[in-house]
């Protein structure tokens, strides 16, 4: 009992503290909206009316979680999914861009990686550059790349992946010329006098021992491609995914709706980081690099 | 085939050759800048020549030599920034010129002041819940936790909270930035070795004494890359936040607008802007964490 305090104790408070202070502020937020009604109303308002109110208004300022909760119930378990009010239907749209582009950015990523590691010229003229991009904001050309692509034709799924894809790709590069370079000096004349060649050298050793770095790449990868999924819904003012939904709820001040789908992001999310953690567990821990 | 196709061609192979050559030298400082600085050049000329061999359209891909147009023609109007002190204690004037509108709306007034109040209360944060290795445990899993999600998400709620003007937009940024700031400032805190430690029990060090001469010195490294992770963040959520409503200035409402205008030399333009900004930016925190921590080993032995 006392160690499972220890070890869970903290984050409980806190995750505890967050919802107190959640519900308090429904309460402050919406306060000014129900004292509008209540007047209007003619009505005296008490403090339990007051709590009971702001806690259950159809358009609040903040709404209160279990309105969230019970939102998010109704629109993934009472709907079918293929309905366009189905929160699973919209996740479905994100997620599939979303790995799409993860998917592209690793591969383009890693063969990146091994071109730098391999190649003088590339190293000293590409490396400096991946670098430099990531201080500029690229989320910024989403929208026109959506654009962009529309207007040649190609539009759907592919053009929210190239933006996942782009923002998934630096941190992947970034790790991977890290994890191909770990091989010490020791290592690497030991495949000499075994006189391995470059391709031996790369599988046998290069490879096996980047991964232990390519997988917090991922974990970064997998996050950000799931942003840049959710930005590039935003501005072709989609009607499917969570970033429509975002953007809808917010033209109409459908607050339950944007906390809903912003909740949803969030679990999938961390849903996404979560099954790059175990596989990144099961690898290591099979080859023998686990703890 | 036309010229353009074959020049961009040849340039490419050329440019290849010759930075494959410079590579093979001796590793010297001039080689190390310009190899990159080759790589980067080509890849315009190629995109210019390309686009004017293949006739792409200006609505697809406008050629860098229009984006350059633009962006000077812009700012060419701009004349001199005036500094108003006339209403408010500065306001700054930028009539005529759109970029420059766009970059004090967004830059200055969304992303700087959001940079500053956030990192500010998270490293204050850090600081305060330095002594409790309750919250730590309770905050830091949460904190980590938070920055992977997409807070950008959050935009659409401050905005509805805070208006349209720059106040939602520093809003969002402070979200943005608090939470990677808190987490390497915490990381930071505990980066000292039991040595260190020991040594500042044998001086009898206070509380305050030990925070300021060894736990925030060796803090420093994590606290800086905290700060230039932010600086991305920051101009990111600025501008993204823009697409949930502002007032009709700024980079993101301008490249919003007028990417559904098809005018995508002046979206380049922003973009353009959006890049200096955020590269100075980080050049300019990277140059304060050279000057205020050279003494770190992290710091020593490079070039």
């Amino acid at each position: 009992m006392i160690r499972l305090w220890h070890k869970f104790g903290p984050v409980v408070t806190v995750v505890v503290t967050i919802f107190v202070i959640w519900y308090v502020m429904a309460v402050v937020m919406n306060a000014n909206w129900a004292y509008d009604k209540a007047k209007r109303a003619d009505v005296d308002l008490g403090f339990s009316e007051l709590v009971s109110d702001t806690w259950s208004q159809k358009k609040p300022r903040l709404p209160a979680p279990h309105q969230v909760a019970v939102e998010l119930w109704n629109t993934t378990v009472l709907k079918n999914i293929t309905s366009k009010r189905s929160l699973v239907f919209h996740s479905w749209i994100t997620l599939s861009s979303t790995l799409l582009g993860f998917a592209m950015g690793t591969v383009l990523g890693i063969l990146l990686a091994v071109g730098i590691v391999h190649n003088k010229a590339m190293n000293l003229s590409v490396m400096p550059w991946v670098i430099a991009s990531q201080t500029i904001p690229i989320l910024a050309i989403a929208p026109m790349i959506i654009v962009v692509l529309n207007a040649v034709g190609i539009s759907g799924l592919v053009p929210k992946a190239v933006i996942s894809m782009y923002l998934s790709f630096f941190p992947v590069v970034v790790g991977m010329v890290k994890g191909l370079r770990a091989p010490d000096a020791m290592q690497m004349d030991q495949m000499r006098t075994w006189n391995a060649n470059k391709w031996t050298t790369f599988w046998a050793l290069r490879w096996p021992s980047s991964v232990p770095y390519l997988f917090p790449s991922l974990k970064i990868g997998v996050a950000a491609a799931l942003v840049g999924a959710i930005v590039a819904e935003l501005p072709t003012g989609a009607v499917r995914g969570l970033g429509a939904r975002l953007l809808a709820g917010s033209y109409y001040g459908q607050t339950i709706q944007i906390w809903s789908a912003l909740l949803m992001a969030a679990a999938l999310a961390a849903s996404l980081v979560m099954i790059i953690g175990q596989i990144e567990k099961i690898t290591l821990r099979k080859m023998g690099m686990g703890r | 085939m036309n010229m353009y196709l074959i020049g961009a061609f040849v340039f490419w192979l050329a440019a290849w050759a010759l930075n494959v050559w410079l590579s093979n030298l001796k590793p010297t400082r001039l080689t190390k800048l310009l190899v990159p600085v080759i790589f980067g050049i080509t890849l315009l000329v190629i995109w210019e020549w390309v686009v004017r061999g293949l006739e792409v359209k200006a609505v697809l891909l406008p050629p860098p030599s229009m984006i350059w147009e633009r962006f000077i023609s812009d700012l060419s109007q701009l004349g001199s920034v005036q500094m108003i002190f006339a209403d408010g204690p500065i306001s700054f004037g930028c009539e005529n010129s759109r970029l420059c509108a766009d970059f004090i709306q967004t830059f200055i007034k969304g992303a700087l002041s959001g940079y500053f109040i956030g990192c500010g209360a998270a490293f204050v944060t850090a600081v305060a819940i330095d002594r409790s290795p309750f919250l730590q445990k309770g905050l830091l899993p949460v904190g980590n936790f938070v920055a992977a999600l997409p807070i950008i998400g959050m935009a659409p709620i401050l905005v509805m909270w805070f208006g349209f003007g720059w106040q939602s937009k520093a809003a969002v940024v402070v979200i943005m930035v608090f939470f990677p700031m808190l987490v390497n400032t915490v990381q930071g805190m505990q980066a000292q070795t039991a040595m260190q430690r020991d040594l500042m029990r044998t001086y009898a060090a206070s509380y305050p004494q030990k925070l300021l001469k060894l736990r925030l010195p060796a803090a420093a490294p994590f606290i800086f890359n905290g700060l230039k992770i932010s600086t991305t963040l920051a101009l990111i959520g600025a501008i993204v936040a823009e697409f949930f409503g502002s007032p009709t200035v700024g980079m993101g409402f301008r490249i919003s607008t007028e990417v559904g205008r098809l005018a995508l030399d002046m979206v380049w333009a922003e973009i353009v802007v959006a890049a200096i900004a955020g590269s100075a930016f980080y050049g300019v925190v990277a140059l304060l964490e050279k000057a205020t921590t050279f003494w770190h080993p992290s710091q020593r032995g490079q070039d």
